[in-house]
């Protein structure tokens, strides 16, 4: 396992310093239940999800509800719309572990400009990929499918929201949500929808899957609070799953936002973070 | 409750000489291939997460497959279930020991165990099931009978009655998500111990008959 830090480049970091997560770790260790609900289902099962986008060819994207051009976009069609950036971001999960991820992708906002939005918009909900044929995860009714998820307006239009297209500088892997997923880095991992094919805006707070799920587990917000701990376990620290230490993989601090709170944090001023966990 | 014949596992070596090393190497070996895995690197991303999880599965496996012996014994009127009782129950505990020390070794230390306890059913009842097993695995020794008495030896060895039960909540209240698994486990438990209450309301006569 030492190997695998010797492997990475010194500027593979993030801007605190923390390695990158090698490809092969990001790409094995998923919450995609659609493709099961270990966390090496989603690898093992990603070629049925290939298998369906290959057969969706061309995947689109439609955009709903308080949306001045409503529609449904073909991908390539979005991926004109704007550049698509580089973004090194923490990946926190809720369950207490975190990665490091290069991603390639559209920053939201600039996508939601150019549907433009009605003067009623608030939130925007995203739409995960409904195939039970395909899927597996999505034939039993553990969870109600297709999975969705919400954002509030401001949030979605943070420059630091994206839909990601790429990883590692490859083409979106199946288990980590291609072809295009949301990727919110304050917020903890279940918040990024994945294989998004619908984006509505909406008046009210959507429903989110896991807050519908177990509501006094999580909730709509999510943002990473190291002070607002899970019923099951603390949230004030995480362990980074990077490829190095072995067996201990280093435990670190959890930051506020993620560590983005410079960024982001004044999206919640006069709000109690406690309440809207 | 009704008298049950004294464990048999106390009667030393019969037939089938092999019986005994072949739990302990079955019991093991997953123990075996955890250590190679740690070894060769090939826990995943998350190596310390897959043994918390692999020990937790074990040891409420090898729970249930020791509170499967003495029913077995009663269903078929095999004998070699009931000698293997000890060995799978001593495999539960010591995959529950392990599985508390990999929590312990993830937490980094006793630090927040206390509030753990406190805060967290989820924890407080994993715990408790260890606990309630330390008894039993004390007790496990031949002598142990004899120095207790049957009777009391036996009433102190009903605690993995709850201990069990303790150890399904918190592999339930631990998954999320699919609670498919969690309730095979749940289920294989209820009959085993829902057998025991209603043999013992029911099947009083016919205990007397088997033990003659």
């Amino acid at each position: 396992a030492s190997g695998l830090a010797a492997e990475v480049p010194p500027h593979q970091t993030d801007e605190l310093g923390g390695l990158v997560t090698p490809f092969a770790l990001a790409t094995s260790y998923n919450n995609f239940y659609e493709l099961g609900w270990g966390k090496g289902d989603p690898a093992r099962q990603a070629e049925l999800l290939r298998r369906y986008i290959a057969a969706q060819e061309p995947w689109t994207v439609t955009f709903g509800g308080e949306v001045e051009r409503p529609g449904t976009y073909d991908l390539a069609a979005l991926l004109g719309w704007t550049d698509e950036q580089e973004r090194t971001y923490r990946l926190r999960c809720v369950e207490a572990w975190s990665m490091v991820l290069p991603w390639r992708g559209l920053p939201l906002g600039e996508l939601l400009r150019r549907v433009g939005y009605t003067s009623q918009a608030r939130y925007v909900q995203f739409t995960s990929v409904f195939a039970p044929d395909a899927l597996p995860g999505q034939r039993s009714s553990t969870l109600d499918w297709p999975y969705v998820e919400g954002l509030r307006l401001d949030e979605a239009l943070h420059p630091l929201t994206l839909l990601a297209t790429g990883l590692h500088g490859e083409a979106l892997p199946a288990q980590n949500g291609a072809p295009l997923r949301l990727v919110v880095p304050w917020k903890y991992g279940f918040k990024s929808a994945k294989s998004v094919t619908h984006i509505t805006l909406t008046r009210e707070q959507p429903a989110t899957t896991w807050s519908v799920a177990a509501p006094r587990e999580y909730g709509f917000y999510a943002n990473v609070n190291p002070q607002v701990d899970h019923p099951r376990w603390s949230q004030a620290s995480e362990r980074r799953l990077d490829g190095t230490g072995g067996l201990l993989a280093e435990r670190r601090e959890t930051l506020m936002f993620n560590g983005y709170a410079d960024e982001v944090s004044g999206l919640y001023t006069g709000q109690d973070l406690r309440r809207d966990f | 409750m009704s008298a049950v014949t004294p464990p048999r596992s106390a009667t030393g070596s019969g037939p089938l000489p092999w019986l005994k090393p072949a739990v302990w190497l079955g019991g093991l070996s997953p123990l075996a291939v955890m250590a190679l895995d740690a070894w060769a690197g090939a826990l995943g991303a998350h190596p310390l997460e897959r043994l918390l999880l692999q020990t937790g599965l074990l040891a409420l496996l090898t729970l249930i497959l020791s509170l499967l012996c003495t029913p077995l014994r009663q269903w078929t009127g095999w004998t070699w279930p009931a000698r293997i009782r000890r060995e799978l129950g001593l495999l539960a505990f010591g995959y529950a020991c392990a599985h508390l020390l990999l929590y312990l070794l993830d937490q980094g230390g006793l630090g927040g165990l206390p509030a753990d306890i406190a805060e967290r059913p989820f924890i407080t009842v994993g715990l408790l099931a260890l606990a309630l097993l330390l008894p039993a695995a004390l007790t496990s020794g031949k002598g142990s009978v004899r120095r207790l008495g049957f009777a009391r030896w036996q009433r102190l060895h009903r605690l993995v009655y709850p201990a069990a039960a303790l150890g399904a909540l918190h592999f339930y209240w631990g998954v999320k998500g699919d609670k498919a698994e969690p309730l095979l486990y749940a289920g294989a438990l209820a009959v085993l111990l829902g057998w025991r209450v209603w043999r013992s309301r029911f099947g009083g006569r016919r205990v007397k008959r088997d033990s003659k």
